[in-house]
């Protein structure tokens, strides 16, 4: 698992997070609709991404899940994601 | 024989009975359940009766569009295949369901069985074959084409249609090309031309890490996407990816791929058009289906990307279609290109 320091947004209230940086498709997706489904509508989660395949898949997904992306954020070779449930 | 009339008034003669270069019929007495009657072999050789290996069988090729069964015929095909054919059946590359080790004392009565579930038998022969089609828009979260739909189209309206050589036509729904429209004598693939709202963009950049074509690069300070439209094979994938509904579906259709072949001399197939309608395509196969025939006379047995190849036919090609392309039209076509799959040294 890397290292990425995941803070706290100030705009935008977290309810859950998950770091994704030592997993590969389809697990990034399963691993976040897991935990898209613990929470409630209109709750955030935050998901911490690698950029490449993970980052070309999972918003898709996320989207086609009928879930909306508030925000997106590069650090360094990773994303991070603030998914609202649907 | 049926007549098909199109659009166009082209007036299509599907004949399933015969092959050019055979004008005797070949006529045997057959006994079945204790019945005799006749049966044409050159029906057979078109009708999708191929010879086996072993005396007196056959394999029976199915004509299955899209390579979709439902699953009630798919039960009485188990029944027939068990009652009349050996132990198995098989899947041919074309994606009709095949069933060997059939006597051809046998056929009546299975085609008889088969027909109770409007199961038709399949074609060989210099004429166009079944379309073929990847597993369709309703699920594949690729698709950008209703494919299925479209060979339904064409299965009804051009099957059986003859022509110099053998004419396979294919639907991919996405330009991964499932349904080797690239390999084919006619071939369609869905293509979305994306377009880019600025008002609802945040940059985040997602749809530049969904594309893999490198046709989407982020402004370095917005994050906003560069589009290299150049690069792009119109797959959607930035479409879907984008949370704000920034990009949208632009102008959409198949890519037209013609004069491809695979086999021990393979084409790749030259792209004619983009973004030709699903109300098109009928009107486009018609216009190819008439160049071909006559470019191909005199000419025997040859496929429609041999015709393409030989200088200024593809130019040929493209006026001839003119008026059903219109601005889809590729300005410029190249003939197909060979592809050697058998160069040893």
């Amino acid at each position: 698992m890397s290292n990425v320091n995941i803070k706290a947004n100030s705009e935008i209230e977290i309810d859950d997070s998950i770091n994704l940086s030592g997993e590969v498709c389809p697990m990034t997706f399963v691993l976040t609709k897991m935990r898209l489904d613990a929470l409630k509508p209109g709750q955030h989660l935050e998901v911490v991404l690698p950029a490449g395949e993970p980052m070309r898949n999972v918003p898709i997904s996320v989207k086609e899940e009928g879930h909306k992306i508030l925000k997106v954020e590069k650090m360094g070779n990773m994303f991070r994601l603030i998914i609202e449930k649907s | 024989m049926s007549k098909i009339k199109t659009k166009k008034d082209m007036r299509i003669t599907v004949d399933h009975h015969l092959e050019e270069d055979v004008k005797k019929k070949i006529v045997i007495d057959t006994a079945v359940d204790g019945k005799t009657g006749k049966i044409d072999f050159n029906e057979l050789k078109s009708g999708g009766f191929i010879k086996q290996r072993q005396k007196d069988l056959f394999t029976v090729r199915l004509r299955c569009p899209g390579g979709r069964i439902p699953v009630k015929k798919l039960k009485k095909i188990a029944e027939v295949a068990d009652k009349y054919g050996g132990d198995y059946v098989h899947l041919s590359f074309r994606q009709s369901l095949e069933i060997p080790y059939v006597n051809y004392k046998t056929f009546n009565g299975m085609i008889e069985e088969l027909k109770e579930v409007d199961q038709n038998i399949a074609s060989c022969g210099p004429r166009v074959r079944v379309p073929t089609a990847c597993s369709g828009c309703e699920y594949n979260p690729n698709g950008l084409s209703d494919t299925q739909k479209m060979a339904n189209v064409v299965n009804e309206k051009f099957f059986g249609y003859r022509c110099n050589h053998k004419f396979k036509i294919s639907f991919s729904g996405c330009p991964i090309d499932c349904a080797r429209t690239s390999e084919m004598d006619l071939g369609f693939q869905g293509a979305v031309f994306p377009e880019w709202h600025e008002d609802p963009c945040t940059g985040c950049t997602i749809c530049a890490s969904a594309c893999l074509e490198g046709a989407i690069t982020p402004h370095p300070k917005t994050g906003k996407p560069i589009f290299d439209s150049s690069k792009c094979l119109y797959c959607s994938d930035c479409i879907r990816a984008c949370p704000t509904n920034a990009w949208r579906q632009g102008k959409t259709g198949h890519v037209v791929r013609v004069g491809g072949r695979h086999g021990r001399h393979p084409l790749n197939a030259a792209i004619i058009a983009k973004f030709v309608s699903d109300e098109d395509v009928p009107k486009v196969i018609e216009g190819i289906l008439e160049w071909y025939k006559k470019n191909g006379e005199g000419k025997g047995r040859i496929r429609i990307g041999e015709i393409l190849m030989e200088p200024g036919n593809i130019e040929s090609l493209a006026k001839h279609l003119e008026g059903v392309l219109g601005d889809n039209a590729i300005k410029k076509p190249r003939p197909p290109e060979p592809v050697r799959i058998n160069k040893f040294d």
